[in-house]
């Protein structure tokens, strides 16, 4: 009898979670409401979560509440910290959450909000989830130890030195896109711009209160700080409107990426107390309670979805990223459904505080969960626009000149009738010159948060400070990734030419560090630069590289995970890692392949070198480069982006190799071969 | 109720703490006591420096934030 009530409970979500999956995906030609998205992805992840994921807890990976985790095993008060689940919850999900999932979903919405929303339901139930829950429970066995560090041990050291290649290819592309949404979203725009200037000075500010006046009030700082930053946001309208102010912020791409660049190398050098640290809080404080005040807007205005299910831009042609739905939707979407990032962070700190097996569950899969629906709730921020004014925003000038005037002209031509009258209204609301080709996610995600908000909070006199608001949010939080990135990618670059000569690997020399810190910007600051003066707008070029080399790694974690489960003899179950591994693989190796090789000069880099190539052998030169010697940039950059596609394409192909052995000597020994640590009652050792 | 609220009050502050990286102090300054008598326990400025160098020091790969 006690069985009854919670069954008849699961029924009836399934049975609300199918009328609304239901409607969100067979309503044609009315708009719908976006509190149907959210049930249908509610009610999904409940069932996901219930039934799938203590299924990969119980059966898979047979979680034991009696075995001793590391941070009971080495409590100490610092690192291994037997930390409450609901605690622990928050920490990796701020350490998860990020840029990504309010990105990829914006872009893909080119598509109709259809076909995004259903891999961002799918992926995180099969694909994303599970890898984040397994690889959190791998690495707890052993330690808390890190992604680099298991696949050496599992898979041999060859593939542990691959893997770590690939990381740091994805760390600089990452770090080289994200600049980009930033600069993006400030060129030309003073009260943005002033407000993130801003926010360097706050966090000195904070930085010296924490560390000589009140050391380590991490509340306290943060409070200064918020009212510094609110104060900036606000008195950055009044830079905006004033002549003698306004040019002084007012910048091209070309310069932001330059101040960028040069401010990410200051950044990493300087003292951690006095800038990062500080603004690390700010951003994370703001971006939580952003991603909880979206969440609540949007159940409260209900507004309702103006894009279509699904747009006549599935066939590949559509301005905001090329390519056709397979696999380039999969690849745009990236982090709200699947992140091989993450597979870093459940084997960096989050292992070393789990207080028992079992809670790896709720943390692991339950926070990737919250992670996807941060992406259900960018991809209904971008479907409330107005599609006109959506694909305004998110094409390039190239495709739809540079005046509002000729940009409805094109736009009411694909279909998604708007009057420049409506493109320029938007633009005066939120307090720019102009929303046309602002791609990069950022600034579409704004003005679709600042129509939500303005809803509830303040009406239509508040847009333009709700607008600048969301484009603070995301600047903050992208900038002290840049910075931490920088930092993270010069100790790589440190311990990789360390490995050929011993002395650069001394962390503290001054040299090494300046050294270190001098290339880890130039890669990035390379591929920002040729984004920013790319003639498809640069997130066209860069964000299908940035989503291939994180699905690689995706792909890297889930073979570890699998060779894991066949070495633990487990292999019964192994389709669990096998299924998301192998749709991962389809996915990275077309999109890695097309982008080489498609004869679509907008999708394959080669067809375009060719073009440009010809072009420039025959005297000509083509828009938007306006010299020669532009024109043969472009193609030496073709060439450069060539060998980024195709190195991700050997990395991914030679860790597959490498998991086949691993796997057929797991299945020839008769033992299991699993290197796990403190089994206990368990009794793999 | 006047507890629960409290106790809630502290899981949020730990919980905020924790997102930035910095551990619960009372807890660590317990764990010492216990398990370390008579060992040099850090006061909590040490501590806050301790935790905040740590935590970007990027020794060992480690990478706190996701995209």
């Amino acid at each position: 009898m006690s069985n009854v009530v919670p069954r008849v409970g699961w029924f009836a979500v399934a049975i609300v979670g199918a009328i609304a999956l239901g409607t969100v995906a067979l309503s044609r030609g009315e708009s719908i409401n976006a509190v149907w998205l959210v049930v249908a992805a509610l009610c999904t992840y409940f069932i996901a979560y219930r039934f799938y994921s203590l299924y990969i807890a119980e059966k898979v990976l047979r979680l034991d509440p009696l075995r001793a985790t590391p941070a009971m095993r080495y409590n100490d008060g610092l690192d291994y910290v037997p930390t409450n689940r609901y605690v622990l919850f928050g920490h990796h999900f701020a350490a998860i959450a990020g840029a990504g999932p309010l990105v990829g979903p914006v872009l893909a919405a080119q598509m109709g909000y259809l076909p995004g929303t259903l891999w961002i339901l799918i992926g995180v139930v099969f694909a994303g989830a599970v890898q984040d829950f397994t690889v959190l429970m791998i690495s707890t066995r052993r330690d808390g130890r890190s992604l680099g560090d298991i696949i050496r041990t599992e898979m041999g050291p060859a593939a542990g030195g691959i893997a770590l290649v690939g990381v740091l290819l994805i760390m600089i592309i990452l770090l080289a896109v994200l600049a980009l949404v930033v600069v993006k979203a400030l060129a030309g725009s003073p009260w943005g711009t002033f407000t993130v200037f801003a926010t360097i000075p706050t966090a000195m500010v904070m930085g010296i209160y924490g560390r000589y006046i009140r050391p380590g009030r991490v509340g306290e700082m943060s409070a200064i700080g918020f009212v510094l930053l609110m104060s900036g946001l606000i008195f950055g309208q009044h830079v905006s409107q004033s002549p003698d102010l306004a040019p002084l912020f007012t910048y091209k791409g070309e310069t932001l990426a330059l101040i960028i660049i040069a401010y990410g190398f200051v950044a990493s050098v300087l003292p951690v107390w006095l800038l990062l640290a500080p603004r690390d809080y700010l951003s994370t404080f703001l971006k939580v309670g952003t991603i909880i005040a979206l969440a609540i807007g949007i159940l409260v205005v209900m507004p309702d979805l103006k894009m279509p299910a699904v747009s006549r831009f599935i066939d590949g042609t559509g301005p905001v990223f090329s390519g056709s739905l397979f696999p380039f939707l999969f690849i745009t979407i990236a982090c709200g459904s699947v992140s091989g990032f993450h597979a870093l962070i459940s084997s960096g700190t989050t292992p070393k505080m789990l207080e028992n097996e079992v809670q790896g569950r709720f943390i692991g899969y339950g926070g990737m969960l919250m992670e996807s629906f941060v992406a259900i709730m960018a991809m209904i921020a971008a479907s409330v626009l107005d599609p006109g004014v959506y694909f305004a925003m998110n094409s390039p000038a190239g495709l739809i000149g540079a005046d509002v005037a000729s940009a409805a002209h094109v736009i009411s031509g694909w279909g998604f009738v708007v009057t420049p009258e409506t493109l320029s209204q938007v633009a005066q609301d939120i307090g720019e010159k102009s929303i046309l080709s602002r791609a990069g996610g950022a600034p579409t995600l704004a003005v679709g948060m600042a129509q939500i908000f303005q809803g509830f909070l303040g009406g239509k006199a508040m847009m333009g400070f709700w607008y600048h608001f969301a484009i603070l949010f995301e600047a903050l939080f992208i900038l002290t990734t840049v910075d931490a990135g920088t930092r993270v990618a010069r100790f790589m670059i440190q311990d990789l030419v360390g490995a050929v000569v011993p002395s650069f690997k001394a962390t503290q020399s001054w040299t090494n560090n300046l050294a270190g810190s001098a290339l880890a910007v130039l890669f990035w600051g390379y591929f920002l630069y040729t984004g920013v003066i790319d003639p498809l707008g640069g997130i066209n070029t860069l964000w299908p590289l940035f989503g291939i080399s994180n699905q690689m790694l995706a792909g890297i974690a889930l073979i570890m995970c699998t060779v894991v489960l066949f070495k633990m003899k487990r292999e019964k179950y192994a389709w669990v890692t096998l299924l998301p591994t192998t749709w991962l693989l389809i996915c990275t190796l077309t999109a890695g392949l097309q982008k080489v090789f498609d004869s679509n000069p907008a999708i394959g880099f080669l067809a375009h070198a060719q073009k440009f190539g010809d072009a420039l052998a025959q005297g000509k030169v083509l828009a938007p480069a306006k010299t020669a010697e532009e024109m043969s940039r472009i193609v030496f950059n073709d060439y450069v982006d060539v060998g980024l596609a195709a190195a991700f394409v050997l990395v991914v192909l030679s860790m597959l190799f490498y998991g086949v052995i691993a796997i057929r000597k797991a299945l020839a020994s008769p033992q299991v071969t699993a290197v796990e640590v403190g089994g206990g009652e368990v009794g793999h050792a | 109720m006047h507890e629960r609220v409290k106790h809630l009050y502290n899981r949020f502050k730990q919980t905020a703490r924790l997102m930035v990286g910095l551990p619960d102090y009372d807890n660590y300054v317990e764990h010492r006591r216990t398990t370390h008598p008579g060992e040099p326990i850090m006061n909590y400025e040490e501590f806050f420096r301790e935790r905040q160098l740590s935590r970007y020091s990027g020794s060992n790969g480690r990478i706190g934030r996701c995209c």
